[in-house]
């Protein structure tokens, strides 16, 4: 099992307001799966992700990745964790602005101390599987939206993290585009990594093995869709 | 911290100085004024050091002085015993050399100093304000000080009370330029004199103008013409730099004897040598060091101020640069770091054109004024350290609320 949460909560205060934004959850994911996240805007898919991508400490519950307790870690090794287990697409790509591609990709191996030509070496790999060994001293201003976003699965990448998260990776990119990337993921996929990727759109959803629908902070349902897929859609 | 984090750190610092080149430049300005203020004074300072070495040197290490007071300056009302002392006289003199066993030679040197300052004239070139004194032929070997040009004064000149004179070194350059001054007549304070002799450029003292702008005459001469003066400063050589303070003891016993001071009170008089002048030296620039430390130090903070000021500034606007760094992996100390690197190379940039600036304006006073400069070796090095040291202090909370900021926090910060 790589990922097992038990009832996951995570409650925000505003003012005098409690928001709960992810409200007992409790997953689990095998190594090697493919899963989508869907649920209407405020559900707290964005939330759950962060959770899940040690980003942000439940309020409750417990979390394990990978036979760690993640749940109950400090922020030092949750950023150790972020290094080398996750890697995180974000749909507004959260690129360094001035930094060329391949100074971006190689920030992740900056962090865990890989030394420069090794650096260079993994980075210009991962740069190479999405298909953007021609663009590597381009910053992120001299790119398309959907070059962008496969330099920001390259860093995810760079680490070979036990899981990718995306968070609506085609919520910026046009319908071609974002099927261009769809595509990345699914090869990714069918290479063996996990990923977990949060849509609004079934059409993107059903690129995955698996959907959690989510309402209120809750899984309301969760549908098995592999059928849709393998019947040639 | 791990090399390839500190690397980047600097790649990241030189970044922002780029993309931000005027607000750099004037953090940067502020902590270089600081150090340049340090570097400047210290180099004026150093070189005054080391030229009152040398003074010291050419002084000749074992001269001992003897006279009513101490030198210095003078603060407030003398005391009650202060303005009843007696002058050192010549037969002082006479006895120091005669009863002290380490002493080898004693110049008494009377000194005038006429209302409105002395004068020396040939034909219509006139010496403003050189020192006027009597003396005897010891004063070469005491004061280590030898006739470049004709001959010193003899006993018998002081025997005779010929109107012989020895000009300081200036005083000839102005009087006579190149013309020979042996064998011609000048007037001092009115009274003809026929040069006999031209002494030794000396060490200038502090820049004073004093050690080369004198007109010396045979002790008996000079109190043939000033009676009045009884005040008697006395240059004693000791016998070897060892007799020293043997010397010492054995004049301060002898005076006191000679001027009965009971045994339970004070010397009516001071004894001190090249060395005293140059504790009191020491004293006076350590004053002068403070004062420097302190303008300094204010000039510092203000760098330090603009220093933590940039900082704040920078780790609002890259916020989101913080989260997405956290995000992938940078742990609080890494972002720690890149700030504090960040800080202190803008610091330490100010630091080192601070010292090369403040290195440049000591060269520069040295050139147009007597002031001497020399470069303070250490000091470059505390200056450095400083300008760091102002930036770590300065941008520790800056960076250390950087280092604090929650990744999800940063990233949706707009
Ligand atoms: N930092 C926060 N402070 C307070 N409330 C928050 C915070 N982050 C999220 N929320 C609230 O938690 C709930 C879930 O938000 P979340 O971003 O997870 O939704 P989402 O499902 O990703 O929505 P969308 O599809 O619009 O991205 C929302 O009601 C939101 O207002
Ligand atoms: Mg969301």
């Amino acid at each position: 099992m790589l990922i097992k949460t038990v009832d996951l909560w995570k409650t925000y205060t505003v003012g005098t307001e409690t928001i709960h934004a992810v409200q007992g959850v409790s997953v689990e994911i095998e190594k090697g799966e493919y899963v989508a996240i869907m649920g209407p805007s405020g559900s707290g898919k964005s939330t759950l992700m962060n959770l899940i991508g040690c980003l942000d400490s439940p309020t409750r519950g417990e979390y394990h990745l990978n036979g760690r307790r993640v749940s109950a870690m400090s922020d030092d090794e949750l950023a150790y964790i972020r290094n080398k287990e996750i890697g995180f697409v974000f749909q507004t790509f959260n690129l360094l602005p001035r930094a060329s591609a391949l100074h971006n990709v190689e920030l992740p191996l900056i962090y865990n101390g890989t030394s420069s030509g090794e650096r260079i070496r993994k980075a210009k790999e991962a740069l190479k599987t999405v298909d953007l060994e021609d663009r590597m001293t381009h910053r992120p201003n001299e790119l398309s939206g959907g070059q962008r976003q496969r330099v920001a699965l390259a860093r995810a990448l760079v680490n070979n993290p036990a899981l990718i998260l995306a968070d609506e990776p085609t919520g910026n990119l046009d319908t071609a585009t974002g099927a261009e990337i769809m595509e990345l993921f699914g090869r990714l996929h069918r290479e063996g990594n996990t990923i977990i990727i949060v849509t609004h759109e079934r059409d993107i959803a059903i690129y995955a093995d698996r959907i959690f629908y989510l309402r209120d902070g809750k899984v309301e349902k969760e549908e098995d869709v592999r059928h849709i897929k393998n019947s040639g859609n | 911290m791990r090399l390839s984090g500190f690397t980047e750190s600097l790649l990241i610092a030189f970044g922002t100085f780029r993309t931000h080149k005027m607000r750099s430049f004037l953090t940067i300005l502020g902590v270089l004024i600081g150090v340049a203020c340090i570097i400047g004074m210290v180099s004026i300072i150093k070189g005054l050091d080391k030229s009152m070495a040398g003074q010291i040197e050419s002084l000749g290490s074992n001269v001992i002085y003897v006279s009513k007071f101490k030198p210095g300056i003078q603060m407030g009302r003398r005391s009650e015993e202060e303005r009843n002392r007696k002058g050192i006289t010549f037969e002082d003199a006479v006895a120091v050399r005669e009863n002290c066993p380490a002493v080898e030679a004693v110049s008494p040197q009377n000194y005038y100093h006429r209302p409105g300052g002395n004068y020396a004239k040939y034909r219509n070139i006139e010496v403003t304000r050189p020192s006027f004194f009597g003396t005897i032929p010891d004063y070469e070997v005491v004061n280590n000080s030898f006739v470049v040009e004709g001959r010193f004064i003899t006993d018998a000149d002081v025997k005779f009370r010929a109107y012989v004179c020895i000009l300081g070194y200036d005083v000839a350059k102005t009087l006579f330029e190149n013309l020979d001054p042996v064998g011609k007549k000048i007037l001092v304070n009115g009274d003809r004199f026929t040069v006999v002799g031209v002494m030794e450029k000396k060490e200038e003292l502090l820049g004073s103008g004093h050690a080369n702008n004198f007109v010396l005459i045979p002790y008996d001469t000079f109190t043939k013409i000033h009676p009045e003066e009884k005040e008697l400063a006395l240059a004693v050589k000791a016998r070897s730099p060892e007799l020293i303070p043997a010397a010492i003891d054995q004049i301060t016993e002898l005076l006191r004897r000679r001027r009965g001071v009971p045994y339970d009170k004070p010397d009516d008089f001071a004894v001190f040598t090249q060395e005293n002048l140059m504790d009191m030296y020491k004293q006076l620039t350590g004053i002068i060091y403070l004062a420097m430390i302190v303008i300094s130090s204010i000039g510092l903070l203000v760098g330090g101020v603009g220093v933590m000021n940039i900082m704040l500034v920078s780790v609002t606007e890259r916020t989101r640069e913080i989260g997405i760094r956290k995000a992938i992996g940078a742990k609080r100390k890494d972002i720690l770091w890149q700030f504090l690197i960040e800080a202190s190379s803008l610091s330490g940039i100010g630091g080192v054109l601070g010292i090369i600036l403040g290195l440049l304006f000591a060269q520069l006073v040295a050139l147009v004024s007597p002031l001497p400069a020399a470069v303070p070796l250490l000091w470059v090095l505390i200056g450095f350290g400083f300008s760091v040291g102002v930036a770590l202090i300065f941008g520790i909370y800056p960076a250390y609320r950087a280092s604090k900021l929650n990744p999800i926090e940063c990233l949706h910060y707009e």
